[in-house]
């Protein structure tokens, strides 16, 4: 497989602030990155690193084998990036927007126009094509901004929140757009929504604090976490503390941790050493108790779970 | 080489375009004349004058452009910064220097525009005597490069902020000292402490007397080279400016 986008100890202050540090990531061809972390992890930071945007205070960074900063043409030539926000000219018609960027990169003539009428029906932008963008909806700029980044077909897609903003409509189609491109490009996508990550992302690159805590398959990171040591029990009462000292000598030496609160009700963790107790056993010892239990069962964790436990261990 | 000279032009073909997408343009456009027009026959009697040429006209330009030409250049890159349509800009594949420029001469040449819109005054003068025409073009030639330095500075300067109103008020400051530079009011005044270098080195940066010297007709090198270096050193810095200020 070719690497197509190879990132090396990528560092960056601003001031006091250490915003990445020592980031590497490489991505093959057929790869989508999805890149996750809390606000202000470093996460659009490295994409401007990697894009040749930003200067980084050390590291490198390659596209498709070439520098961003020592040959900038030819590596950005390769690369197609939606910024935080997806700005553009909001003056501009987004016909004449598409174009001037295919213009940019080097389309002309026919060439532009194929990819021009390709942009309008693949990512759905007839309906809006003569009118200035900054008359159009959230959704719809976002769009123009994905348009604007897949003009020129380049081999590496680098987006920076690309469902934001969107309905669950679009973010279903942006998705399907992201899926059906992937097989021949390397896409780095960064998002916050996690389950985006589970549905179209073969590996998850979680950052926190300008660190990489995690760089597995979306299934291997909740493996991971995944022991089968653990029994997760919701209750619901608003007296929740003295329940969760009820609960404690009735568990068999687990230990416990409330991991969720919801609607009126708590999730909790019972972590054991080895083998956990039988869930029945359990739930069968609460009840008897009285205690307002109202499901115990082996604990899976989620997506969710992991990246929360990977990106507040470190604070 | 190619390449590069096709992104200068789809810069300055986008860029001279999107001075006409607001009301600005033709805002400009109108105050531009009105100003130019007011000045030229009232204040200056362009009739009382008695004679066919167009020396009123010129001597107030300095003074109309250090308004206008900031106004003019100041969306330029504090526009991009703003917006953020920047970091598209400096991720595509072309050289910074070809955008620098493209966008540079999209402003002049809006420049060019309200200045050939002038050119009913030419005429006027030719139908009521019989003026020096040469004298007239190598007006309007270095009124022209006049503002072609005065917009590099203010481009230059908007690489420097967010906000246009800033870009703008800085660059006519800037814009100000050039004009004023060559002024005995002014190389008096530093003549007393400053070192001859001093002196002498602002008043080798007097816009006003390479300006006078060309609407008199005297077409010669020194001005060329001036007003030509002045461009070009304020579009390197430009360049300079623009990637070290990108991401901030
Ligand atoms: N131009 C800048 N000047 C100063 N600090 C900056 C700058 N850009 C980013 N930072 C800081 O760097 C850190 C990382 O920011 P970054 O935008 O990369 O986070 P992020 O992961 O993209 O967050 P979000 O999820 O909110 O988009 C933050 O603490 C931010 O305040
Ligand atoms: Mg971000």
């Amino acid at each position: 497989m070719t690497t197509l986008v190879e990132a090396r100890g990528l560092k960056k202050r601003f001031g006091d602030t250490t915003a990445v540090d020592d980031v590497s990531l490489s991505v093959s061809r057929g790869e989508v990155v999805g890149f996750l972390g809390p606000n202000g992890a470093g996460k659009s930071t490295t994409m401007k690193m990697i894009t040749g945007f930003l200067e980084p205070d050390s590291g490198t960074a390659q596209i498709g084998g070439h520098d961003v900063w020592r040959d900038p043409a030819a590596a950005k030539a390769k690369l197609g990036y939606l910024p935080e926000g997806a700005p553009a000219y909001g003056e501009m018609p987004v016909a004449d927007f598409l174009s001037f960027v295919g213009k940019m990169r080097g389309l002309r003539k026919a060439q532009l126009n194929n990819r021009l009428a390709e942009m309008a029906e693949r990512v759905r932008l007839t309906e809006v094509w003569s009118r200035p963008i900054e008359a159009l909806s959230k959704g719809y700029r976002r769009r123009v901004g994905i348009a604007q980044a897949l003009i020129h077909d380049p081999d590496v897609l680098i987006l920076d929140e690309p469902t934001d903003g969107l309905d669950p409509n679009q973010k279903h189609e942006m998705r399907n757009l992201i899926r059906e491109i992937a097989p021949n490009k390397s896409i780095i996508v960064s998002t916050h929504i996690l389950e985006e990550v589970e549905s179209v992302c073969s590996r998850a690159v979680i950052i926190a604090s300008g660190k990489v805590v995690a760089d597995a398959t979306p299934r291997d990171l909740v493996g991971s976490k995944d022991d089968g040591r653990a029994i997760q029990i919701r209750i619901s009462s608003p007296e929740e503390a003295s329940v969760i000292e009820k609960i404690k000598p009735l568990v068999g030496g687990a230990e416990l941790e409330v991991m969720e609160r919801m609607n009126g009700s708590t999730r909790l963790l019972l972590r054991y050493n080895d083998k956990p107790e039988d869930t029945h056993a359990i739930k069968t010892r609460l009840k008897s108790a009285d205690l307002p239990v109202e499901e115990v069962g082996i604990y899976r964790p989620r997506l969710e779970d992991v990246f929360r436990d990977v990106t507040t261990r470190i604070h | 080489m190619t390449a590069s000279l096709s992104s200068v032009s789809v810069v300055f073909g986008r860029e001279f375009r999107a001075y006409f997408a607001t009301p600005l343009a033709a805002i400009f456009l109108v105050v531009f004349l009105a100003l130019a027009g007011a000045m030229t026959f009232f204040v200056s009697g362009f009739f009382a004058r008695g004679s066919a040429d167009m020396a009123a006209f010129f001597t107030w330009m300095p003074w109309l452009f250090l308004v206008l030409l900031p106004a003019i250049g100041m969306r330029l890159w504090a526009e991009e910064r703003r917006s953020g349509t920047i970091e598209l800009l400096m991720t595509m594949p072309v050289a910074p220097w070809t955008i620098v420029l493209g966008k540079f001469l999209a402003g002049w040449a809006f420049t060019g525009v309200a200045l050939a819109l002038t050119t009913p005054l030419w005429i006027t003068v030719n139908w009521l005597g019989s003026p020096d025409n040469g004298v007239i073009a190598a007006g309007y030639l270095g009124t022209f490069l006049m503002a072609g330095a005065f917009l590099a500075v203010a481009a230059c300067i908007s690489t420097l902020t967010k906000n246009q109103v800033i870009a703008f008020i800085s660059a006519a400051i800037v814009t100000f000292i050039l004009v004023t530079a060559g002024l005995e009011l002014v190389l008096g005044a530093i003549r007393g402490w400053a070192p001859y270098w001093l002196t002498e080195a602002v008043a080798a940066l007097s816009v006003l007397e390479h300006f006078q010297r060309i609407t008199q007709g005297l077409i010669e090198a020194p001005t060329l080279i001036f007003f030509g270096s002045l461009i070009v050193l304020a579009l390197m810095i430009n360049t300079f400016l623009v990637d070290l200020k990108k991401a901030q």
